[in-house]
């Protein structure tokens, strides 16, 4: 059998293939070779082979064949052989496969070696992939190796340490005695390695951490920082002009994990920190890492203020640089320090908002990011100009997450209702596909909120869909407010605009073109299908042409649309008398992520009756009557085909939503049962409301279930379903305690996963008496629109015994009944 | 923490690859390409850190090959961007004048190094 080639020769060969199909015929062959050279038990040829094998195995073929051959060359003499074997096992084995155990017996010996080549080898393959149970039987070598005087195995020791210790935590303590001397090295590989395994160590267990500072780490690491600073010129640490940074920015990070949450060692720091940040050179990218991690250790430490003004500064600095590296790790920074240091990061705002027109990607995303941080009351104008113009020119994959900060900070920050309309209508008009789809309701909500500017908002839309009809979001939104408002749009009653004439044939041209267009999505034509609807209580001469597009869509291959058109022919038909009250004008809506306490309901009042058949009597009598009006809708809620049933896919079906709403706002109304609210408005809704019992209660008979039952505490959840709201569940828990003494300071938190909501109300109390003699009574509402299984995680906290007890548990035991 | 050090050249054959996590090596190739290819786009005014999937990429070309580091969040970017140029420089101490043919001729010397 010929010799095998050697690896620059098979590289030369492979380099020759001209596709990846004669690569691949060119390292099978290779590879069949290989294999039956291996069956020989050759020993010259061996490492050779294994080197092609790994060379293979980089480019992505399979070696695993390789693996016992990797063990006999580490257990040969030679050490070219040894060395090959090592590097096999480092690349091929890892502990997954059972060979490797093979190897423990081979390291140890060769921790014992007389060379220190040999030994270093050693150290390397176990520190790269020593399984546990390698670590376990091999950590005693790796401390012994750890005191030894040569610096070449000292550092290699260190570095394995690091790994024995991320495998087997347990062992940390017994290098603790080792790493007393490790600081006071010259040699800085050494020291660099060292601070790695302190680092690490720290990083790892807080009983260390607390060691260390006792020790006095921290002067020591300071002094060796300044030896690096202060020194002259040293050939064999130097990198452009500065002593080892590589050092200087571990001493950093381990300076940073003793800093936090401590103020002796953060005290003892501040002057070297100070130090470090004005003395280092900025020209180079070397000096730059050291600021950069020095300005993340100032922030992450008790520094003291001038300090920290120092760090921003230099951050600042960074981003007037030309360097587009600097730049992002800049805005990096700020992004992590604008929740504490808002006012100084302030300073730099017109900066920030510079970089949103650079050409880079990762600039342009973190300059965004960092924008809607920036964005408060006083400069939300300016900003939003700014953000605006950035969205227009951004890449598409930047414009759902820019529209959504946009909508945030509009609602947050909003300095007039006619303002945030704007550049509502600004957002859905630029970027109108990609706003996401739960911005439209909360669209439609805001806009009912604005009570006074709803012939702007109607006369702008509808200018906006006159021409192009193809942004979903916006068609939608225009729809709704047509629909609602259509009688203002075509009385002409604008004041903050020139109003426009339009006649209630033209509103009607365009929702009939969004019905029949073909970019218009399903739901978009439901929303202008209900538009149409409600405008035949708003208009008055063209009931026939809507009468006559209703009946169109009865037959529409839409299963949506045409449940609705067939629904809304029989309000039509059968149920004429009743088509004025439910089409009537919508209450405003109240947000469903309210915590706190109930908010009162402020009804708009109202109806428009400039086409009802039958004009409700004037105010005295007018709440009750509204009140029987709205009673009788839901007294007769159960026949089906008047009320459209909401699909719950849809929330924003016109029909469904007032009982949604009308549902809500029981909600919210409930929780102060006995005193009703001091209401200086008509109350009708919420009276007429509150006198049928709409929960459903024990009577429906939902099982109550134990949520947590631990060390005497036992916290029982009783359900309550609502008839008119289905998406909502409200658990009313009972905590007690039968332990022989008290209970203070409870407080019961809960988290649901995100497609619920949940809501908090106050408990009765903070304290649960001892032998089960007393509860605390506390009610959660959870709104579960998806109808998905009830999920909870709770956290309790309270004192016991004179200790502060903390617990997390989760809750899956909830019943059927309760979620579906 | 480094997860994986790469020198891929432009037309992506790697040269050398080094994993400090475990990833399948069907994955690795794909890895490969995947970044090779990110690195690609990007002109040469752009910066050179990328977040890709969950963790972050330093890169940095020399002639037609490309130094791909991987880090996770914690690692300092800049340090690591240095690290790579300090990785080159020994390697040309080590070859005198490196060149491409260098590094895949001697693959196991640079892995040791």
């Amino acid at each position: 059998m010929p010799a095998p080639i050697r690896l620059r020769e098979l590289i030369r060969t492979i380099r020759t293939a001209r596709t990846q199909a004669e690569e691949r015929e060119m390292i099978q062959k290779e590879c069949a070779a290989i294999r039956s050279s291996f069956r020989e038990e050759d020993n010259t040829y061996r490492c050779r082979n294994v080197a092609k094998l790994l060379y293979m195995h980089m480019l992505g073929y399979p070696a695993h064949f390789g693996q016992l051959e990797c063990l006999k060359l580490i257990a040969s003499q030679k050490f070219t052989d040894k060395r090959i074997g090592y590097l096999g096992a480092m690349l091929l084995l890892d502990e997954r496969q059972d060979v490797h155990l093979l190897m423990t017996n081979c390291i140890k010996n060769d921790l014992n070696h007389s060379t220190q080549y040999v030994q270093g080898l050693a150290l390397c393959t176990l520190g790269c992939m020593g399984s546990s149970e390698m670590c376990r039987d091999l950590a005693g070598e790796v401390e012994k190796l750890l005191k030894t005087s040569n610096s070449y195995l000292r550092k290699k020791a260190a570095l394995c340490a690091v790994h024995v210790i991320r495998k087997v935590p347990e062992l940390m303590e017994m290098f603790l005695p080792a790493t007393k001397n490790l600081l006071n090295e010259k040699n800085h590989g050494v020291l660099h390695t060292s601070v790695v395994l302190l680092t690490e160590m720290c990083e790892r267990s807080p009983d260390m951490l607390a060691h260390f500072r006792k020790v006095s780490l921290v002067p020591q690491l300071v002094r060796i920082l300044k030896n690096l600073i202060m020194s002259g010129y040293s050939p064999e640490h130097d990198v452009s002009g500065i002593s080892d940074p590589f050092l200087q920015v571990r001493i950093l990070r381990l300076l940073r994990i003793l800093g936090r949450n401590d103020d002796d060692s953060s005290e003892a720091m501040n002057d070297i920190l100070a130090q470090v940040a004005t003395n280092t050179e900025t020209s180079k990218n070397v000096g730059n890492a050291i600021l950069y991690e020095t300005v993340l250790t100032i922030m992450d430490i008790k520094s003291e203020s001038g300090l920290r003004v120092l760090a921003i500064n230099i951050l600042g600095r960074f981003l007037l640089n030309n360097d587009k590296n600097i730049r992002y790790v800049a805005l990096t920074s700020l992004l992590k320090t604008v929740q504490t240091d808002h006012n100084a990061v302030q300073r730099h705002r017109s900066t920030i908002v510079d970089c949103l027109k650079d050409l880079d990607v990762s600039i342009k995303r973190r300059a965004m990011e960092l924008s809607f941080a920036l964005v408060n009351g006083n400069n939300v104008r300016g900003m939003m100009k700014e953000l605006l113009y950035f969205l227009d020119s951004c890449e598409p994959e930047f414009k759902a997450d820019c529209a959504s900060g946009i909508f945030l900070a509009a609602e947050k920050y909003a300095p007039s209702k006619r303002w945030h309309i704007d550049t509502i209508m600004r957002v859905l008009t630029t970027a109108g596909s990609y706003v996401r789809d739960d911005a439209v309701p909360n669209l439609i909500q805001l806009i009912t909120n604005s009570v006074d500017m709803h012939a702007y908002t109607v006369q702008r839309l509808y200018k906006a869909i006159l021409g192009d009809y193809s942004q979903q979001p916006l068609v939608q939104v225009a729809s709704w407010c047509i629909g609602e408002y259509g009688d203002l749009l075509v009385s002409g009653q604008c004041e903050e605009e020139e109003p426009i004439q339009v006649t209630e044939d033209e509103v009607l041209d365009i929702l009939e073109s969004v019905l029949i267009s073909n970019m218009s999505a399903s739901v978009t034509r439901g929303y202008a299908l209900t538009a149409i609807m409600k405008l035949s209580t708003r208009f008055t001469c063209t009931v026939n042409r809507i009468k006559k597009v209703v009946s169109i869509y009865g037959s529409s291959i839409d299963v949506e649309l045409q449940q609705r058109a067939v629904e809304y022919n029989a309000l039509f038909k059968k149920y004429d008398h009743m088509r004025p009250a439910l089409l009537e004008r919508m209450p405003v809506m109240e947000k469903v992520t309210t915590n706190g306490p109930a908010e009162i309901v402020q009804t708009n009042g109202d109806t428009e009756t400039a086409v009802l058949e039958t004009k409700p009597p004037p105010s005295g009598v007018h709440p009750a009557n509204q009140a029987n009006d709205l009673l009788d809708l839901l007294g007769e809620s159960d026949i089906a085909p008047v009320i459209p049933t909401a699909p719950t896919s849809k929330p924003a079906s016109a029909g469904g939503e007032l009982l949604d709403l009308l549902g809500d706002l029981n909600l919210t109304g409930s929780p102060v049962p006995a005193p009703a609210p001091q209401i200086a408005q008509p109350p009708f809704l919420l009276d007429g409301l509150t006198c049928q019992p709409l929960f459903n209660d024990i009577a429906a008979g939902i099982p109550s279930i134990t949520a947590y039952n631990k060390n005497g505490l036992k916290i029982d959840f009783t359900f309550e379903r609502s008839n008119t709201n289905p998406s909502v569940t409200v658990i009313t828990i009972q905590a007690s305690n039968s332990t022989e003494l008290d209970m203070t300071d409870f407080v019961f938190q809960a988290a649901v996963p995100k497609t619920f909501q949940l809501q908090l109300l106050s408990p009765s109390s903070s304290v649960i008496p001892a032998f089960n003699s007393g509860t605390i009574t506390q009610v959660i509402k959870v709104l579960n629109p998806q109808k998905q299984q009830l999920r909870m995680r709770i956290k309790l906290t309270y004192n016991h015994k004179g200790s502060a007890m903390q617990d997390l548990a989760e809750v899956n035991n909830f019943p059927p009944q309760s979620w579906q | 923490m480094i997860k994986f050090f790469l020198m891929v050249n432009k037309q992506g054959q790697t040269r050398l690859s080094r994993y400090y996590e475990h990833v399948e090596i069907n994955k690795r190739t794909m890895l490969e390409t995947e970044v090779i290819k990110n690195c690609l786009s990007r002109s040469k005014d752009e910066c050179s850190f990328m977040e890709y999937k969950d963790f972050k990429l330093v890169y940095r070309q020399y002639a037609a090959l490309f130094i791909v580091v991987g880090i996770d969040q914690t690692e300092n970017e800049m340090a690591v961007y240095e690290l790579i140029h300090n990785f080159v420089e020994v390697l040309d101490k080590y070859f005198s004048r490196v060149s491409e043919l260098d590094v895949s001729f001697s693959v196991s010397e640079i892995h040791l190094s």
